[in-house]
């Protein structure tokens, strides 16, 4: 398979219709500040700097990155709970980006938001049946004389008991309060659900009921979720497209198969690789490419693409051209999201080839170059500290 | 077979409060080869926990009512006094917690920590017992270990923090490292980080590992066996093959087809455990699990099954029959992928 971006069709137009959700240049940087009396403004933390996302209706959109890549702010941003720097929002074919007052409250029947700690994100003073109705309080969809009987229904669509009604969370378990987050988010019946998270803080065995869930309401109520976990094969299991995002940007879209089958992005190739999985054989075969160091901070990103400080790919390929360290194109250009192939679409200047997981063609090459990736992120370490 | 480092036998942790008698550990024996590295597999509340911590000493008669025996090199740990316990505990034994963030002091530089932990157990000057503990901190290959060992828990990272934990658990060249959720609140890549610093670290020190954690996707590739504990008991024992090829226990089998996989179709429909875990006041009659088991039968709630060997190392607490087990395992749950 090519991997020049040119000789690869464009991808296939998306499915029919407009999407549901819309991203034009999304940016949200947040501002940091010194002195007391008079703060100026010192510089900004990049969190989200440039992300074009579509979600359309009816599917599920996952988003995957390490903690601080900005996953969580931008869930926020569509969500309109932060403004954004810069950017256009399109919701249901309205821009909805600098919406306010009783228009923006409107919105928020169409948007609900399930969070990732269920221990936290629930009144732990007010009862299971007063947590569930606040969004009928507040919106007034339902009369007040339908709202016990509307809220017990919630409860046994997600699977609680409706007799449970006047208990408080602290007297359910952690899989059972994330189902009181469930059944909140539904009770507008909304459009699109941010779930942030959901399962992250669950066992494994109720992880798995939240996910059957969650995929039973989407057939029924006909949702759309944005879906953003830091587990990889949670995201791939529940999404139609996956995106991974690093220090802020999108690096790799793609639906589930093709990136579990054939990463494009070294960064995407290295989250695959450190999943664990529940099968020693296929975990002893496949290329493990660890990452040094830790993500840069996003306040002052590196420049070129944001990758190239940990990327074992940039320094394997300008080794094969006899240079040390990471590429020089990688480190003066930012690579652009360009079609890798049908429905994928990847930031990188060198793409990988075949898979990750059952070894490719460079897997020595890339070997070699992971040690140096480890010297390099030391240094640039070094470099970073505040002195 | 080499003489076992450690040997737990039937030992039962209960403690008594004022809504009954929490079983937390409910005779759990299992023992630990030199350089071998166990993985202990349960939900939150199964006891798993609460075991490592009884054996570290942590969890004293006075909080609980603790019986069988805990035999470290020959000696029962539990008879133990306390002045001589402590002499083990750091040295011979030591622990890596979950959470990097809390089991740091945040008012103490990271050096002085771990120095502090050499201080306790060697007789040298506070300047050579900081030597070492640089020394370390370059071991779990942390970047100009000289300048961090001078800063704060809160200027680490995450991983750092947990690198710090695990240079401080070795710094005094322990026999046995008990690691419990050490990678739980990091991300999958510094989680491998981790997992391989461990792997390494445990055959230049020559330690054996027991390594805790609610997901057997983590422990796959770096245990040799493993025990999966439910209420307090265990449910199943053996070697990495026979617990994800050859499981035998219905608690197993469930906790293998909850995790999704990487390599299945998307959208395939998850197979979850049913239910909740128990409540370790009311443990349901017979075996614990037989009320969320979808092949339950007549004695499963009169009679506690017990952890009969099926084999040499592969061990399994359930009434079904062992061909029983063998067909439905055949059938339903290794058939799909």
């Amino acid at each position: 398979m090519s991997v020049q971006a040119e000789v690869v069709p464009a991808p296939p137009p998306s499915p029919a219709g407009e999407p549901l959700v819309k991203l034009e240049g999304i940016k949200k940087y947040f501002p940091i500040t010194q002195g007391i009396l008079f703060q100026h403004h010192v510089g900004n933390v990049h969190a989200v700097d440039g992300v074009d996302l579509e979600i359309h209706a009816g599917q599920t959109v996952g988003l995957v990155g390490e903690t601080g890549c900005g996953k969580s702010t931008l869930a926020r941003v569509v969500m309109r709970l932060y403004d954004p720097t810069e950017g256009t929002i399109w919701f249901d074919g309205r821009d909805i980006t600098t919406l306010k007052g009783k228009e923006l409250q409107e919105l928020r029947e169409d948007m609900q938001m399930v969070f990732q700690d269920p221990y936290a994100s629930l009144n732990p003073r007010k009862t299971v049946g007063s947590i569930v109705s606040e969004p009928f309080r507040l919106h007034q969809t339902v009369p007040k004389n339908k709202v016990k009987s509307e809220v017990q229904q919630l409860m046994e669509l997600v699977g609680l008991n409706p007799e449970h009604y006047n208990r408080y969370p602290h007297e359910f378990s952690g899989g059972q309060r994330q189902r009181i987050g469930v059944a909140r988010s539904l009770a507008l019946r909304p459009k699109l659900i941010v779930c942030d998270e959901p399962v992250s803080a669950l066992d494994v065995s109720i992880q798995a009921q939240i996910l059957n869930l969650l995929d039973d309401l989407q057939d029924e109520f006909k949702l759309t979720y944005l879906f953003i976990a830091h587990d990889l094969s949670v995201v791939k299991h529940v999404s139609d497209r996956v995106a991974v995002m690093y220090l802020g940007k999108i690096v790799e879209e793609a639906d589930g198969a093709h990136l579990y089958r054939e990463p494009k992005h070294p960064y995407t190739g290295a989250l695959l690789s450190a999943v664990p999985m529940a099968d020693p054989e296929l975990a002893k075969q496949k290329r493990r490419i660890i990452l040094q160091g830790d993500v840069p901070s996003p306040i002052d990103p590196p420049s070129g693409c944001r990758f190239h400080p940990r990327c074992p790919q940039s320094r394997a390929i300008a080794k094969s051209e006899g240079i040390d360290g990471p590429h020089p194109r990688c480190v003066q250009e930012e690579p652009e999201l360009l079609p890798q192939g049908p429905e994928q679409i990847a930031a990188c200047h060198f793409p990988l080839e075949g898979s990750t997981i059952e070894g490719g063609d460079a897997s020595e090459r890339f070997d070699d170059a992971i040690v140096e990736v480890q010297e390099e992120a030391e240094r640039s370490e070094d470099a970073s500290e505040p002195s | 077979m080499p003489q076992p480092l450690l040997e737990v036998k039937d030992l039962r942790v209960h403690f008594p409060t004022d809504d009954g008698l929490v079983k937390a550990v409910d005779g759990v024996t299992y023992s630990l080869a030199p350089g071998e590295t166990l993985g202990i597999v349960g939900e939150s509340g199964s006891g798993k926990s609460v075991s490592s911590l009884t054996v570290m000493g942590l969890i004293t008669p006075k909080q609980a009512n603790i019986s069988g025996e805990v035999l470290f090199q020959g000696q029962d740990l539990l008879k133990l006094p306390k002045d001589e316990m402590r002499t083990i505990r750091g040295a011979k034994i030591s622990m890596i917690f979950q959470d990097p963030m809390t089991s740091l002091h945040p008012f103490y530089k990271v050096g002085f920590q771990i120095s502090e932990a050499i201080l306790e157990h060697q007789e040298i000057s506070k300047k050579e017992a900081l030597d070492q503990a640089v020394e370390m901190l370059a071991r779990v290959n942390i970047p100009h270990p000289k300048d961090r060992a001078n800063q704060y828990p809160h200027e680490f990272s995450g991983g750092m923090r947990q690198r710090a934990m695990i240079a401080m658990a070795l710094a005094l060249n322990p026999d046995v490292l008990i690691a419990d959720e050490p990678t739980t609140a990091l991300d999958v890549t510094v989680q491998a980080q981790i997992l391989d610093l461990i792997d390494k670290l445990k055959s230049e020190f020559n330690a054996a590992v027991i390594i805790i954690t609610h997901d057997l996707g983590v422990v796959a590739e770096h245990c040799d066996n493993i025990m999966v504990m439910y209420a307090g008991k265990a449910a199943e024992f053996g070697n990495t093959e026979d617990i994800y090829y050859k499981p035998l226990h219905p608690y197993t089998w469930g906790l293998l087809r909850s995790i999704p996989r990487l390599d299945e179709d998307t959208h395939e429909r998850l197979h979850p455990i049913r239910g909740l875990p128990p409540s370790l006041i009311n443990v349901p009659p017979g075996c614990a699990f037989h009320p969320r088991c979808p092949y339950r039968f007549e004695p499963c709630d009169k009679e506690v099954p017990a952890l009969l060997p099926v084999d040499g190392h592969h061990a399994a607490a359930c009434h079904l029959s062992l061909a029983d087990k063998q067909r439905i395992r055949d059938e339903e749950v290794m058939a799909r992928g």
